[in-house]
């Protein structure tokens, strides 16, 4: 028991050590992981910043709240500079270069739609078809023999029954029989 | 106690079959069962001007464009007038072209709105030199 006592006084200083070790050791990391985790996240993913107004293409919105090109090379800077004087002198595809940076898509470009449905449609049926395949394969393989009361013989005999016992005689099944001639009427 | 207030919901009803209101011929947006009616010109009158503010900024410009498209109705062409010179005084000629996008969107089925629309404009499109959607080629996607 004693031994014990002081193997475990021994593995207590060891996790002392290696704490404060490993507490040094980490801080340093941390510090320079840090620097490296900000790095990799600018350089890296384009996140949209939802606390400040986005651009939108919408009917009921024909000015958006910011404009559709925020960042304007030195043509586009000369060309808005043209803007503030008279827009007789613009030429019509510097219009629509001013039309373009400030609007993704007009009108027409947001209702013309897509041809997205026949895609979505034809994979329907695709699916459809090929679960076809599959429940007939099961009907062929999984499934076992009907039962034989609905073999031709039975069917016979389970009808002369139905029309013995006159089922539904006024307007039915037994109706249809001709009692006299023994026949379909 | 309910024999009291059968006759007052009784009463109640009749007074409201009798006292239906007339409405004028108005396009305000909101129909109040009492108050008064703003008329067409009043409506008109408020939005001119509004964007004929001298030194309005781009929000309000934004702002009052997009609360009237969002109304159940055509702006007529004067409001749009002054909108548009709004825009020559931001110096914005996309926000220009756009508006008249959006009114001819705003039509909807009523192909004859747009065209009378334009050619009531065309004064002022001239003068300040903006373009129709259709000279630009944006009409069609």
């Amino acid at each position: 028991q004693h031994t014990l006592e002081g193997n475990r006084d021994h593995t207590a200083v060891i996790h002392i050590c290696l704490s404060i070790y490993l507490d040094r050791y980490f801080q340093t990391l941390y510090s320079s992981l840090t620097v490296v985790v900000l790095v990799h996240l600018s350089s890296d993913v384009d996140v949209i910043d939802c606390s400040v107004p986005q651009y939108n293409n919408r009917l009921d919105t024909p000015l958006p709240d910011v404009p559709f090109v925020r960042n304007l090379s030195a043509e586009q800077k000369k060309l808005k500079e043209k803007e503030k004087g008279s827009w007789t002198q613009l030429t019509k595809e510097e219009k629509l270069a001013l039309y373009r940076l400030t609007h993704e898509l007009s009108y027409a470009e947001m209702r013309q739609g897509s041809k997205e449905w026949m895609t979505v449609l034809g994979g329907i049926f695709i699916f459809l078809g090929f679960t076809g395949l599959l429940v007939w394969w099961q009907r062929v393989y999984v499934y076992g023999d009907v039962p034989h009361t609905l073999s031709e013989e039975s069917v016979a005999q389970q009808t002369q029954r139905m029309i013995d016992m006159r089922v539904n005689p006024v307007h039915g099944f037994s109706h249809k029989w001709d009692y006299e001639k023994k026949q379909w009427k | 106690m309910f024999r009291a207030a059968l006759r007052l919901s009784v009463s109640g009803a009749r007074s409201l079959t009798r006292s239906r209101p007339q409405y004028t011929a108005s396009v305000a947006a909101r129909s109040y069962s009492h108050g008064k009616q703003e008329t067409d010109e009043e409506f008109d009158a408020r939005w001119v001007t509004y964007f004929n503010k001298p030194d309005i900024d781009a929000w309000e410009l934004r702002k009052g464009m997009n609360t009237l498209i969002g109304y159940d109705l055509v702006p007529e062409p004067k409001i749009l007038e002054a909108a548009l010179r709004a825009c020559r005084r931001l110096n914005d000629l996309a926000s220009a072209i756009r508006i008249l996008e959006a009114v001819k969107d705003k039509s909807g089925p009523h192909k004859e709105i747009y065209p009378y629309v334009l050619q009531e404009l065309q004064p002022t499109l001239n003068e300040l030199g903006i373009p129709t959607p259709e000279e630009l080629g944006i009409n069609k996607a």
